[in-house]
């Protein structure tokens, strides 16, 4: 029915298939706008949020996808800037991903903010003092440039790109690209840093704290490590998922497997200085506070196999992996490792949130558990089913995979 | 860090000692600063019953306390068990963590006498003031702000209440301030030399036993000044370096011990 629209030369499910796969995805989309309408209407009252825990599931979620949606913005920067040229059969689904995690990021944070409609004072009483100030302005910019970026995939739709005014503004758009790329590669290190030094300046929450590199405190430099070092294999499980659920080879194995190379370089650099970063951490500024390695965590919830799990096996072991070759290149134990460094660094971004301010700073309060009720969970999954209905319709629509027809 | 003297620097000293945890400094602060009380059910939202009731004041995750009771325990069993009562105003650090953190700079480091602000049509309610305050003196309006009816006709004009959806704390009921120095300059006074009781709070007000004393820690005619040197003197976790402005006072050793994570053998951190 819609065949005419599908990229030239690939075939594409049922209409009917198609329409029932989008309202399974609807369903679920439209569960979280029912949940996001109640939280506009009543107030962030209805979360499972409270006077300890400002910040809980949707800034946990927030901060995990634009890790993972980091895969954009550095694959971008080894394929244009540093002419990697084997990353032109993954980068148009790089800059979708990135395009979606970081639009649903905004989404979230607009559900996340007390007054909505006040989101853009960022821009007009700017506190140049502030990590969270260097975050609105480099999300939002760099949202932009996603669009732009994912402005001429749209273009090149095969009807659309008939018309010749369009052929010709998607060329010159693509020409220009590098440029974009670059803008990109600025903006979004700076803001996955400054996601980063948002915890590490609490000077008040022993747990984040960390002292100052210039005027940036360590986990600037951690969070800007680490989003590089999962982003892009988080690609390569989209990819991959996109590959199981439509049984077409989308991308060849060995541009995976560089991207898993890429991401496990950069991890294996992170968790080297991660473990530092710890390690100083413990024996050296908690002690010079009057506190102990052991009083930073509690019991089941917050116990010390969460920092565990996310140095050890979902750090190092990952880190291995994926950089030695004879594992690397095989797919069962790519995806394995891609698996659990998107998880260590999804892990870490949690700890951070939550174990940071559960912790107890006056000796004399207690910890407090924060569980998040369905309101954020519901609006969480919305974005996952914003993400899923975007790739359908690019998957279906736009030539997304230079690789699909010689593979297929 | 980031820490720089002003000519006044209004504090509290607080002797926990003499504090018999009664509570009223919390119902003080509530009436004085329009703190709208907790209640289940709002007339006016239908849609409420969708998700959840509103929070009544005893969800304590969920109240305004601007200011706010701790009770304190030397964990012995009886018969040498003792309690202590710690009330927690905002400390009004000298050098804050919440106010640098704020992106759209809706709190502030007052320099005409060291209170820190907070600007509500301002702020939007991004929390990452709370995440930052180690002493959990901010709070967030989870709710629309609602009075039974009839209370609404108590409310304080010098006070703006908040609507829901932004932060709010403790700032030494800084109406009363304005208007002290309002009378100071009526009266032909100088406005920045306010004589010790003429610009007080509301909690120090009430106070039955005496417990809390309000005035210009650099004031040496100023109470305060004297009593924040006392060797009985400590300031809640003073190793992390936010320097407050309110001193507690105890001539017992745990007590002393429970307001900075104490640690004997390490060195300070400033
Ligand atoms: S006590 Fe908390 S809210 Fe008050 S000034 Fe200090 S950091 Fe800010
Ligand atoms: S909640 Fe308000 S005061 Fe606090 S940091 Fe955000 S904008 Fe600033």
């Amino acid at each position: 029915m819609d065949s005419k629209l599908f990229p030239e030369g690939v075939q594409r499910c049922s209409f009917g298939k198609f329409l029932i796969w989008t309202a399974v995805i609807l369903a679920f989309f439209l569960w979280g706008l029912y949940a996001a309408v109640l939280v506009l209407y009543n107030g962030i009252g209805t979360t499972g949020l409270d006077n300890y825990f400002g910040f809980g599931a949707w800034i946990t979620f927030d901060l995990a996808v634009i890790a993972l949606g980091a895969g954009a913005f550095f694959t971008g920067l080894l394929k244009y800037i540093l002419k990697i040229k084997q990353l032109e059969k993954i980068i148009n689904l790089t800059v979708v991903v990135g395009f979606i995690c970081y639009s649903g990021a905004m989404l979230v944070l607009t559900l996340d903010i007390g007054q909505p409609g006040r989101a853009w004072f960022g821009y007009w009483h700017p506190n140049v003092h502030s990590m969270l100030t260097e975050v609105i302005f480099c999300i939002t910019c760099y949202c932009t440039v996603l669009i732009i970026e994912f402005v001429p995939l749209v273009l090149e739709q095969k009807q659309l790109n008939k018309i010749p005014f369009i052929h010709a503004l998607a060329h010159n758009m693509h020409v220009n690209m590098a440029l974009f790329a670059g803008i990109g590669a600025f903006l979004s290190t700076f803001h996955q840093g400054s996601l980063g030094g948002m915890y590490g300046v609490l000077i008040g929450r022993p747990f984040a704290f960390r002292e100052g590199f210039f005027i940036w405190p360590w986990t600037f430099f951690l969070f800007v490590l680490s989003a590089v070092g999962s982003g892009p294999v988080f690609t390569v499980l989209v990819c991959t998922f996109m590959e199981k659920l439509t049984g077409k080879k989308l991308v060849d194995f060995k541009t995976k497997a560089l991207m898993g190379k890429i991401a496990g370089t950069m991890l294996t650099v992170y968790m080297f200085f991660k473990i530092l970063d710890t390690w100083a951490w413990a024996t050296g500024y908690l002690p010079s506070v009057g506190l102990t390695f052991d009083q930073m965590f509690y019991g089941m919830v917050y116990g010390k196999w969460l920092l565990y799990t996310e140095i050890v096996l979902c750090g190092v072991v990952p880190a291995i992996m994926l950089i030695t070759p004879s594992i690397r290149n095989r797919p069962a134990l790519l995806y394995t490792a891609a698996i659990l460094d998107c998880a260590g660094v999804s892990l870490n971004r949690y700890i951070f949130t939550v174990q940071t301010i559960a912790f107890p700073a006056m000796p004399f309060d207690k910890w407090q558990v924060y569980a998040p009720n369905w309101v954020e969970y519901a609006s969480s999954i919305m974005i996952v089913a914003y993400g899923f209905l975007v790739l359908t319709l690019v998957y279906r629509y736009l030539p997304l995979f230079p690789q699909e027809r010689e593979l297929n | 860090m980031h820490y720089k003297e002003f000519k006044i620097k209004w504090g509290m000293v607080i002797d926990i000692d003499k504090c018999t945890g009664c509570g009223a400094c919390m119902v003080g602060c509530q009436v004085e600063n329009n703190i709208a009380p907790m209640t289940k059910s709002d007339p006016y939202n239908y849609v409420q019953a969708l998700t959840k009731p509103r929070d009544d004041a005893s969800n304590k995750l969920r109240t305004l306390t601007w200011m706010n009771v701790y009770e304190l325990s030397n964990g012995k069993a009886f018969p040498e068990h003792e309690t202590a009562y710690l009330p927690r105003p905002c400390m009004q650090c000298g050098n804050p963590a919440c106010v640098p953190v704020c992106p759209v700079v809706a709190t502030e480091k007052n320099e005409e006498g060291g209170i820190v602000s907070q600007i509500y049509p301002r702020c939007i309610g991004c929390r990452y003031c709370m995440a930052a305050c180690p002493y959990h003196a901010r709070y967030f309006n989870w709710w629309d702000p609602l009075w039974p009816e009839g209370m609404d006709k108590g409310l304080s004009p010098a006070t703006s209440v908040r609507p829901r959806g932004v932060v709010e704390k403790c700032n030494f009921c800084h109406s009363r301030y304005l208007q002290a120095k309002d009378k100071a300059r009526l009266d032909g006074e100088d406005p920045m030399n306010l004589p010790e009781g003429a610009y007080t709070t509301a909690c120090a007000d009430i106070c039955p036993t005496k417990a809390i004393t309000f005035g210009d820690l650099n004031n040496p005619e100023h109470k305060v000044h004297e009593l924040a040197k006392s060797p009985h003197a400590f300031r809640l976790l003073e190793k992390l370096g936010l320097h407050p402005q309110v001193y507690y006072m105890s001539e017992r050793e745990w007590v002393r011990k429970q307001g900075d994570n104490y640690n004997a053998e390490a060195g300070g951190h400033h």
